[in-house]
C-alpha cells in the first residue's frame, strides 16, 4: 500500500477566500453568518446564512469556460486555483501526468430553476442556451473542472450529502494507496442562494437566533436550536507520497485512515451507531488508538440532535482520552457539500500552526456531554494527529485520519 | 429592420458577450475559422436572435451561415 500525502489546498469561504485569511479568523474565532434578507420574501423560517461574495472570472476564464459554470463551480475554481499554486503544480504539469479528480457536490439548483422557468414561460428549450445542462447535472464541478484544467485520471463527482467532501477525499486515499492514480485534486463546493436552501429550511432545521447572527451556530452548546446553511469551496491535491517526494513537493500531512458506514435507519435522523462504526474503521485504517488523536474536528452542526448522537458516538470512543474536540461550524455555519473538505483544511491549518480553532458560541453542554472536551477558546497546542467527521443525510457517515507527515 | 442596427446588435454581442476583439469583426469573417465559434456558441447565438429580432432559428438554417456577412443577411431577411 502507497503512502498518501496531502501537498496542496485552497479554499473560497465565508472566514476568508484565502488560506491566510482563513488561518487567521480560525484563530480568532470569527462568524462567517450574517443576514439574507430576501430569504422572507421566499417565506424562509431564518434568513441566516453564510455571507460570501461570488468571484468575478472574467479575464481569468474564457466566456466558454465560464458559461458551463454555477455559482458553486466559481467558487470551486478559485479554491482549486489557489490549492494547485499552494502545491506548486502549473498547467505544464497538469497537461504532462495523469491527473484525476473527485469532488464532493450534491446539488445544483439555480441552473434547474431558470431552464424549468424559460419552459413554462416561453415554451421554447433553444431558448435555455448552452450554459445551462453542464451547471445543472451534479457532476458540474468535477466536470467543469477537468476540462478547465485538462485532467486525464479519475473524473467523478462524489455526491454523499453533507459527507460528500469528506468521501471524496477517502475514496482518493483508497485509489492511490492502492496505486490506481498518483495524484487526485480533491474537494466540495457547496451552493449558498436561497432557492437551494429552501426545502432544508422548509424541515426547521436551521437556527432561528436572527438577532444574533455570529452566535446562531452553537454546536454542542445547549441552547443550540438549529444549523446555518453555508457554503463555498475547498480543494485539496491528494497525491502519492512517492509523487510528492520525487517533484519535491512541501508536504501538508499524511492521510492515515478513512473510515464510513451507513446508519441504515432513517432519512434525517441520526444515530449513534453508524457514525462509531465509522471511528472505529478509520482508527483501523490508521493502525492507531484512540488516544492518539489530538484534536477532533466534530460534524456537529448545530442540531439538537445531531450534536447530542456525534457527542455520544465520540465519548464512547474516546472517552478515557480527553480528546479536544470542536466544531468550526460554529463560525462557518453548516458548508454541506463542501464541508468535509474544507474541515480537512481548517484541521490542517490548525496543525501548522499549533492551534485548536474554538467551538465559538459555547457555553454549557448537555447533561449527556458533560465530559466531552468541547474546547470554546483558541488554544496552542502541538498537534500530531487529527481526526475529522462528516456526516449526512440517509445516514452516510465519513471519518478522515490525518497526521503531520513524517520519514 | 435595418441592416445598420442588425450589425450592431450583433457585434456587440460577439464582442461583449464573446469578448471578441472588434477589429476581427469584418463582414467577411468566417465565424469559425476567423472568429473562434464553436458549435456550443451557436447554441447562444439562436437565443440572442430569437430575443433581439423576434423569429426562431433553425439550426438547419444555420448550416449554411458561415460569415459575419452571411449572419447580417440572414436576420435582415426575416426580422
Amino acid at each position: 500500500m502507497k503512502r498518501v500525502v496531502i501537498s496542496g489546498i485552497g479554499i473560497y469561504s465565508t472566514i476568508g477566500t484565502d488560506i491566510e485569511t482563513v488561518t487567521k479568523s480560525l484563530y480568532a474565532g470569527k462568524s462567517g453568518i450574517g443576514i439574507d434578507a430576501g430569504r422572507k420574501d421566499y417565506g424562509f423560517r431564518s434568513s441566516l446564512s453564510g455571507i460570501i461574495e461570488r468571484p468575478n472570472l472574467k479575464g481569468l476564464l474564457s466566456r466558454r469556460e465560464r458559461v458551463g459554470l454555477p455559482e458553486q463551480g466559481e467558487y470551486a475554481y478559485v479554491a482549486t486555483m489557489e490549492a494547485l499554486k499552494n502545491g506548486s503544480l502549473d498547467m505544464d504539469y497538469l497537461a504532462s501526468n495523469e491527473v484525476g479528480i473527485l469532488y464532493g457536490n450534491d446539488s445544483s439548483s439555480i441552473p434547474v430553476i431558470e431552464a424549468i422557468d424559460i419552459m413554462r414561460e416561453k415554451h421554447d428549450t433553444s431558448l435555455i442556451g448552452s450554459g445551462s445542462i453542464f451547471q445543472s447535472m451534479n457532476s458540474t464541478i468535477s466536470m467543469n473542472l477537468s476540462v478547465i484544467f485538462k485532467l486525464k485520471g479519475i473524473n467523478l463527482t462524489i455526491s454523499g450529502a453533507c459527507a460528500s467532501s469528506s468521501h471524496a477525499i477517502g475514496l482518493a486515499y483508497i485509489l492511490i494507496s492502492g496505486g490506481f492514480q498518483d495524484m487526485i485534486i480533491c474537494g466540495g463546493g457547496q451552493e449558498i442562494n436561497a432557492e437551494s436552501m429552501g426545502s432544508f429550511d422548509g424541515l426547521a432545521a436551521f437556527s432561528t437566533y436572527e438577532n444574533e447572527p455570529h452566535t446562531a451556530s452553537r454546536p454542542f452548546d445547549r441552547t443550540r436550536n438549529g444549523l446555518v446553511p453555508s457554503g463555498g469551496a475547498a480543494t485539496l491535491i491528494v497525491e502519492s507520497l512517492d509523487s510528492a517526494l520525487k517533484r519535491g513537493a512541501n508536504i501538508l500531512g499524511e492521510i492515515k485512515g478513512y473510515g464510513f458506514s451507513s446508519n441504515g435507519s432513517h432519512l434525517s435522523v441520526p444515530n449513534v451507531e453508524g457514525p462509531k462504526v465509522s471511528l472505529l474503521r478509520a482508527l483501523k485504517t490508521a493502525g492507531m488508538k484512540p488516544s492518539k488523536i489530538d484534536y477532533i474536528n466534530a460534524h456537529a452542526t448545530s442540531t439538537p440532535l445531531g450534536d447530542l448522537n456525534e457527542g455520544k458516538a465520540l465519548l464512547e470512543v474516546f472517552g478515557d482520552c480527553n480528546t479536544p474536540v470542536s466544531s468550526t461550524k460554529s463560525m462557518t455555519g453548516h458548508e454541506m457539500w463542501m464541508g468535509g473538505a474544507s474541515e480537512v483544511i481548517y484541521s490542517l491549518l490548525m496543525m501548522q500552526h499549533s492551534f485548536i480553532a474554538p467551538n465559538i458560541n459555547f457555553n454549557s453542554p448537555d447533561d449527556e456531554l458533560r465530559t466531552l472536551n468541547v474546547i470554546a477558546e483558541t488554544r496552542e497546542q502541538e498537534l500530531d494527529t487529527i481526526l475529522s467527521n462528516s456526516f449526512g443525510f440517509g445516514g452516510t457517515n465519513s471519518t478522515l485520519i490525518i497526521s503531520k507527515y513524517r520519514k | 429592420m435595418q441592416r445598420e442596427k442588425i450589425v450592431t446588435i450583433i457585434n456587440q454581442f460577439l464582442t461583449e458577450e464573446f469578448e471578441i476583439d472588434e477589429s476581427a469583426l469584418v463582414p467577411e469573417a468566417l465565424l469559425i475559422q476567423d472568429l473562434g465559434i464553436e458549435s456550443l456558441d451557436f447554441v447562444d447565438i439562436v437565443v440572442i436572435i430569437e430575443q433581439e429580432f423576434g423569429f426562431k432559428v433553425t439550426r438547419e438554417e444555420m448550416v449554411n451561415v458561415k460569415t459575419l456577412d452571411d449572419m447580417y443577411n440572414y436576420i435582415a431577411e426575416r426580422a
